[in-house]
């Protein structure tokens, strides 16, 4: 920022050619923030597009065909129904996890601990891991959950996984929510007598609980697309019903996905954006839940 | 850590301390599973490295551990992985920079709560869904231009991956000019400067450090990236400067060997974790570094 630089003042000719660079500076930033929104409806454009034909009913209520005609409305019927299944099973396991593990863990950071090292190193650590790879994530599942607990490629193991990929989000979002609960509160009760984990219970969790709601929906939509973490720990490509039990092995929407998006026959593609749209509407799905409960609590 | 830290003597009750050791039990599982993470990745490597040198595994420029003749060099997977990071942070770091400036300086209200949830929306598309438009949209117009394209190629990986972490570098980089103080902008302004300079030559240098540390975050996540880069861009390990070429990069080769039937005990279910923890090494570096220029060069504002 010299001062040479800023010779606006003075010299005419200079001030309209500044304002031209202005002008096309405004239009190549506003341009780049189009990069972004043309990309977005594109994606969705063409997603929509390769999936037209290819929904229909019997699409979410049939196991998956090796042959592309029987998806087709007419044919015998051939979808998605054991990965959607399989896909609500592992995110409502998740959520009982998470929950619990989350907002624990929250608490503790908030309202117990000392500010000292092991404080200051769980939280490092948390930041950290929100930066760990999510494949990286199913290699610790399957060392850990598959091969060393025991419990195979199994429901519980994928929701085991997810539970440890997406735990530093929802703790940071748990935490959030608890440091808007006003200090006010906890004195009032604290001022009758309350002990410090009536506080918790009675005072700090109720105020917080639309803040955790939110976050925690807003984790596990992250958590239902992800497949990288529960192909590592081996869910199966080609389930022809729901998991049926906890340790029994499980398909997810984005494992099925997969695998009918790198099928060379050009008609899978078309059921892979089938797939792709019933996906996205659980995503929105649960991202409206989450607006909604923000929204409807968010008195601030 | 509490906000209301109050002393309320030495009243033991029982229902505190019980609460008090099960959340830190809970806050205790993420230290585990950085010590899984650490742990696995180095117990699994060892049988590993015990086959294969250390020299090999780093110089060697064939990567084949499941089909014959085998050889164990990472380079090609690590050449195929910074293909990958290099073309989508062309897209990503520029694109994403100018719309944080967008955003952050010219945007007025109404149009800024359009654009920043779109933008968020981006970010929550699930990455198997961008491989699908990578393969279904992306692959075919490159084969317009291109038509000697083949139908896995690096450049469609790039350009999805960055697609992918535009998001992350214009909300972190936003984060960053928003936090510079109006204080400095008028300043400017005072001195007869036009918006044009106040944004690249007043907020841009003040925000510096959380603009870099967004971009290292962002490349962190590209090197990251599996399941977009593994449909769009192959399964094929390759040392190539031919972006329409077929590439592997490390995470496609751990689906390779994840969707594929490696027995446990075997070389290649071993070479899983070896390059698993070269993943994580690189990435958890990444962070580190994003960290430190965050830390190290930041302005601090009241």
């Amino acid at each position: 920022m010299a001062t040479e630089e800023f010779d606006g003042l003075d010299a005419n000719g200079s001030l309209a050619r500044k304002r031209l660079y202005g002008r096309i500076f405004v239009g190549v930033c506003f341009l780049s923030t189009l990069v972004g929104v043309v990309a977005l409806a594109l994606l969705l454009a063409d997603v929509i597009y390769e999936s037209w034909g290819w929904l229909s009913w019997e699409f979410l209520t049939y196991p998956p065909s090796r042959f592309a005609e029987n998806y087709l409305p007419g044919g015998r019927g051939a979808g998605i129904y054991p990965a959607l299944v399989g896909s609500i099973f592992l995110i409502v396991l998740t959520a009982v996890f998470t929950v619990f593990l989350g907002v624990g863990a929250a608490i503790y950071l908030e309202e117990y601990a000392a500010d000292n090292r092991l404080t200051r190193f769980i939280e490092a650590n948390i930041a950290n891991l929100a930066g760990v790879p999510s494949i990286v994530y199913g290699l610790l599942g399957l060392a850990i959950f598959v091969r060393a607990a025991g419990l195979g490629s199994s429901l519980l193991a994928g929701s085991l996984t997810l539970t440890l990929l997406i735990l530093p989000i929802v703790i940071v979002a748990a935490q959030e929510a608890i440091r808007a609960v006003p200090d006010s509160q906890r004195r009032a009760a604290y001022g009758v007598g309350a002990t410090k984990w009536e506080v918790t219970r009675d005072v700090v969790l109720p105020s917080a609980l639309p803040g955790i709601m939110t976050g925690t929906i807003l984790s596990l939509s992250r958590a239902i697309g992800e497949t990288a973490p529960i192909l590592m720990v081996g869910a199966a490509t080609s389930m022809f019903r729901p998991p049926y039990s906890l340790t029994g092995p499980f398909s997810a929407m984005p494992m099925q996905i997969f695998d009918w998006a790198r099928l060379p026959q050009a008609e899978f593609q078309h059921v892979a954006a089938a797939g792709s749209v019933v996906l996205l509407t659980v995503l929105l799905l649960m991202n409206a839940t989450a607006i909604a409960i923000r929204n409807r609590y968010d008195t601030r | 850590m509490s906000g209301a830290d109050i002393t309320y003597g030495e009243v033991s009750d029982r229902g505190t301390a019980i609460a008090r050791v099960v959340f830190l039990a809970c806050a205790l599982v993420t230290v585990l599973t950085t010590f899984g993470i650490v742990l696995v990745l180095i117990t699994g490597s060892i049988p590993f490295f015990r086959e294969v040198s250390i020299v090999e595994f780093f110089t060697s420029t064939e990567w084949s551990p499941i089909i014959r003749p085998r050889s164990y060099g990472i380079l090609p997977l690590l050449w195929g992985t910074m293909l990958i990071v290099v073309g989508s942070a062309l897209v990503a770091l520029p694109v994403g920079t100018l719309t944080a400036i967008y955003l952050s300086e010219y945007a007025n209200r109404r149009l800024r709560r359009v654009l920043k949830p779109t933008l968020e929306i981006l970010a929550g598309i699930p990455t198997i869904v961008y491989g699908f438009f990578a393969i279904s949209f992306i692959t075919p117009q490159i084969q317009r231009v291109f038509p000697e394209t083949g139908t896995f190629n690096a450049l469609s990986g790039a350009i999805v991956v960055g697609v992918m972490i535009i998001p992350m570098v214009s909300s972190l980089s936003e984060d960053a000019m928003s936090a510079v103080p109006d204080d400095l902008r008028n300043a400017g302004y005072g001195l007869g400067a036009t918006k044009f300079e106040v944004s690249t030559r007043i907020v841009l240098p003040a925000a510096v450090s959380g603009i870099l540390a967004s971009y290292v975050l962002a490349i962190s996540r590209a090197i990251g990236e599996t399941m977009a880069v593994t449909l769009a861009a192959g399964m094929q390990p390759n040392i190539t400067f031919n972006p329409l070429e077929e590439i592997q990069t490390m995470t496609a080769y751990m689906v390779e060997v994840g969707t594929g039937d490696v027995s446990v005990g075997s070389i290649g279910y071993q070479s899983l974790f070896a390059v698993g923890l070269t993943l994580f090494v690189m990435t958890l570096a990444m962070n580190l570094l994003s960290q430190y220029i965050r830390g190290r060069y930041r302005e601090v504002y009241d």
